[in-house]
């Protein structure tokens, strides 16, 4: 294993990382809900949405604001735009992956934040199986794009 | 209250995601990339997200109200079984091929990034698809 060690970053790692936690701890302390994006945001769109839910759309609201005040602001967000290339196949690609990211998170019933973290953190052996198994394809994937085609 | 305390949370999930370089998809598969040169960061923030988050959660779990005195709706810890394992393995793979996952991918939306809005748009359509067609038992979430 090759450590990128210019491009590692763990005191703001760490640092960011305790706050996403504190964000999960004050959803549970406050409203006892975890902070799990796919989540919130797929009983936002559910036929029959809560009646409690609100606080769904205040939580995004926080979230997408914060990024477009920061963007606003100059601030690097969300590290440099990735570059769409010409032709169908660099638009598909963000789009098919979001697919199979909306519908996997909902099947298995969350994703890197409800899982990752909210799981995790209360020793959940379903969140645990949860972060294995997309880490492991995750990990497969990078490897098939990036080093079998080259990409 | 609870609403204001939700805007709060949303707002400091941003930060933390923007500090720790999780809403850079770039970032994120050089984790996720263990041939190449590999970037260890988001395991710490795995790491510290999990550390803070600790303890708060086992207090509010043995609650039956929440500070706000309103019902706690946290999930016990359960088993896996096969829904998880699928859906988990599925989300990985569009996670690998674009490294985004919903909330990085937000922070990437609100910054007005278009490779990001294109995979909201496909990320709603398969959450629409999941409500509509996968949705035999009801998500542990």
């Amino acid at each position: 294993m090759n450590v990128d060690w210019f491009a590692f970053t763990p005191w703001s790692a760490l640092a960011g990382g305790a706050l996403i936690g504190l964000a999960a701890a004050l959803l549970a302390l406050g409203l006892g809900r975890v902070a799990g994006i796919s989540g919130i945001l797929g009983q936002l769109l559910a036929e029959r949405p809560a009646r409690d839910g609100a606080w769904r759309f205040f939580f995004l609201l926080g979230l997408v604001a914060t990024a477009g005040a920061g963007a606003l602001l100059g601030l690097p967000v969300a590290g440099e735009a990735p570059v769409l290339r010409e032709g169908a196949a660099a638009w598909a690609v963000p789009v098919v992956a979001g697919l199979l990211v909306g519908f996997g998170s909902r099947l298995g019933g969350g994703c890197a934040s409800g899982h990752g973290v909210c799981g995790l953190a209360r020793l959940s052996p379903r969140s645990l199986a949860a972060v294995a198994g997309f880490m492991g394809t995750g990990f497969v994937t990078v490897f098939v794009v990036r080093h079998l085609l080259g990409g | 209250m609870a609403n204001l305390l939700s805007l709060l949370a949303g707002a400091v999930f941003a930060v933390g995601l923007i500090v720790s370089g999780m809403s850079d998809p770039a970032k994120v598969l050089a984790f996720l990339d263990l041939a190449g040169r590999w970037d260890p960061s988001l395991a710490l923030v795995m790491l510290g997200a999990i550390g803070v988050a600790m303890l708060p959660y086992r207090f509010a779990m043995r609650r039956r109200r929440t500070l706000l005195d309103t019902p706690v709706h946290l999930p016990p810890p359960a088993p896996p079984d096969r829904r998880v394992l699928a859906g988990a393995a599925v989300f990985g793979v569009g996670w690998g091929l674009a490294g985004y996952c919903p909330g990085p991918v937000l922070v990437g939306l609100g910054a007005g990034n278009p490779a990001a809005a294109l995979f909201v748009v496909g990320m709603l359509a398969g959450m629409a698809a999941h409500a509509r067609w996968g949705g035999a038992g009801k998500t542990s979430d």
